[in-house]
């Protein structure tokens, strides 16, 4: 078994001149990296981090932009044989406190030792670093000497990384928002690479694969499918920022084009994002033959996003079998299942009369039956059980909670043994996920815990309830966010439901002020933007007996009294 | 760029981004940075505006450093005009 440090220095050594990835930016040419100069980027933070005193297994927490830096810097973690962990960078919208604090619940859970940043950033996070005591350094990284070439082959051979242990920590992985921050999904050399085996067997890699991924590296399917797994396997990556993409999604297909890109993967909502939003003058000339697989992930996925996106690109040469879908979870290093490869995804359509009252996925040839996606088979080494809530195993077609075990588990919560204990049972890891197997597929059709997934990001609705507590007006303590799947956008829109302490809020000019500063407050403080607020009065939520807000519920309860029969705006 | 025209940005921000038709836009209130404008919808204004008035804001534009409130962002519209 290998690590992440001696793949890479193979790399180096075997391949120098050959590229590794192409880093597009708007407004600049494109930048090709080979894995000579992939290494000696590195390099530099490898140095800067040993002359700091970083040993090996101490966390380096990386604040940056989508970038080389990014990338090297976390190589360079790696090299160190420290364990890098990507905080997402500071946007436009979020206000500074509120990053601050999630800064703060970072830090205290993962005791970095090292944080590196831009010169910019640096009194930001120095404010942070010095109120938690395992920060001995703060790496800036206009500070970081220029690439020198490693000469001798003893230099290389003394990098601490190339002396860790398959089953050590290589990294950690986290959502978003305060929560997601203090639950760092630890990772091992081993878990890494028996997933790369694993998910390149299922998605059949080969030469002449070439990757197009816009996702951000502080997620699974971006830092997996769309960084790692390219460089480890030296498949040639092409990279573009999420910042970019969301501004100008036609350039997505337009590096499918002109780097005659093979697989790509994608959050649900991009399909309608890149259906919706792209102009035929901006796709002139595109050709995505060379596309085999689009691969949906990391959110429900739905058909009639697939058929909005074939129905788009189809004319530029996208062909239907390249649709393919994927069920994965960063706690499994990544994909758990895939579907599309060898086969079209398996469409079926389904009774929503026995799926709500029954729980059972029961097939129907009716016109409202529902149109369940396929998520596909188990990949090597991974095993998938559907189980009641006793915990003992369900028949197919039975609706239950997803289980899994597998070779490429994470280690653990980082430094959370409480969390990590609750996460097993019997062996099994309990993923929260609700969905049931047929005909050895698995189909996803909802979710335990209680979570929104926004785009493919996780938010934590506490985290949102916590900020909108803060607006005057709001009783403490009485507020609930869920989220309401949009068929439009094809991802989660965050519903707030608040109780106000005076009915008088409720109507006219103040219940607009509230309602207004709710919104404010939960969009500079998370990374979604939140646009529909419920005000209510005292005692319209409902509570569970032991006297917790219930999720579920309320947002039922909300579904019943507000009944979401108007699009505005449209 | 008149007035109205304006007006006419503002309606659109407020009920196809900000989905609430009667919200009131000022002339100086931050749009970007604020998160009125989310990310997501940042191609819609710039597609609103090409289809509206013509002038193609490019996506290396679409920040808060180029224009962040309605009068900057109408300035951009005119000086593109002329």
């Amino acid at each position: 078994m290998t690590t992440v440090s001696r793949v890479l220095i193979e790399s180096y050594q075997q391949a120098p001149d050959t590229i590794a990835l192409y880093l597009l930016k708007s407004g600049r040419a494109d930048l090709a990296i080979t894995y000579g100069d992939l290494v000696r980027r590195s390099l530099r933070y490898t140095r800067s981090l040993e002359r700091e005193g970083i040993r090996p297994d101490e966390v380096v927490i990386l604040i940056l932009q989508h970038g080389e830096d990014l990338i090297a810097s976390f190589f360079g973690s790696i090299l160190a044989g420290a364990i890098p962990a990507i905080m997402p960078f500071l946007t436009e919208k979020l206000s500074p406190e509120v990053y601050r604090r999630s800064l703060k619940a970072l830090f205290e859970v993962t005791q970095p030792a090292a944080v590196i940043t831009y010169a910019d950033f640096a009194a930001e996070a120095r404010q942070v670093a010095d109120a938690v005591p395992s920060v001995r350094s703060l790496l800036i990284t206009e500070g970081v000497p220029p690439p020198g070439e490693p000469t001798l082959t003893t230099d290389l051979d003394r990098l601490p990384g190339l002396r860790a242990h398959p089953e050590e920590v290589v990294l950690l992985q986290h959502s978003s928002g305060t929560t997601g921050l203090q639950k760092g999904v630890a990772l091992s050399h081993r878990a890494v690479f028996n997933q790369l085996d694993s998910y390149s067997r299922a998605i059949r890699l080969a030469p002449g694969d070439v990757i197009v991924s816009w996702l951000p590296l502080y997620h699974d399917m971006g830092l997996i499918a769309g960084f790692v797994l390219p460089i480890m396997r030296r498949v040639p990556l092409v990279l573009m920022s999420p910042f970019d993409w969301v501004r100008a999604p036609h350039r997505l297909m337009q590096a499918i084009s002109r780097y005659r890109g093979t697989l790509c993967w994608l959050p649900n909502f991009a399909y309608n994002f890149c259906a919706q939003k792209i102009r035929p003058r901006d796709l002139e000339g595109v050709d995505l033959s060379s596309w085999r697989a689009v691969i949906n992930c990391s959110e429900p996925m739905h058909w009639k996003s697939h058929q909005m996106f074939l129905e788009c690109f189809a004319a530029y040469g996208l062909r239907p079998e390249a649709l393919a879908t994927c069920y994965a979870m960063a706690e499994n290093v990544f994909a758990v299942t895939q579907g599309g490869i060898d086969q079209p995804v398996r469409l079926d359509p389904i009774s929503h009369e026995s799926l709500t009252s029954r729980m059972i996925a029961e097939p129907s040839r009716e016109l409202q039956a529902l149109p369940m996606l396929s998520a596909g088979r188990p990949i090597q080494n991974t095993r998938v059980r559907v189980i009641d809530a006793r915990g003992a195993g369900l028949p197919e077609r039975h609706v239950g909670e997803i289980a899994i075990q597998s070779d490429c588990l994470l280690n653990g919560y980082f430094q959370r043994p409480d969390l990590t204990e609750k996460a097993f049972q019997d062996g099994w890891y309990l993923t929260g996920d609700l969905g049931y197997l047929a005909e050895g597929e698995l189909y996803i059709t909802g979710r335990k815990k209680d979570l929104i997934i926004v785009g493919g990001k996780n938010i934590y609705p506490q985290d949102l309830e916590r900020l909108a507590e803060e607006a005057t007006g709001v009783h403490p303590g009485r507020v609930v966010a869920f989220g309401v799947f949009d068929e439009r956008i094809g991802t989660e829109e965050v519903v707030l439901v608040a109780e106000v302490e005076d009915d008088r809020l409720l109507v006219g000019i103040r219940a607009e002020q509230v309602a207004s500063e709710i919104r404010e407050r939960v969009t500079r403080g998370s990374e979604i933007a939140l646009r529909r607020v419920q005000l209510v009065k005292r005692n319209w939520l409902l509570k569970t007996s032991s006297g917790k807000i219930a999720r579920g519920a309320n947002r039922d309860k909300y579904l019943r009294e507000y009944p979401v029969d108007y699009r505005p705006g449209e | 760029m008149d007035l109205s025209d304006i007006q006419t940005i503002a309606d659109f921000i407020a009920s196809h981004i900000v989905k609430q038709p009667k919200r009131s836009i000022d002339l100086d209130e931050p749009l970007i940075s604020s998160g009125l404008i989310d990310s997501f919808s940042l191609v819609d204004l710039a597609i609103f505006i090409e289809d509206t008035f013509g002038v193609r804001i490019e996506d290396t534009e679409l920040n808060a450093d180029t224009f962040d409130t309605l009068s900057e962002l109408a300035d951009l519209i005119s000086y593109r005009l002329l």
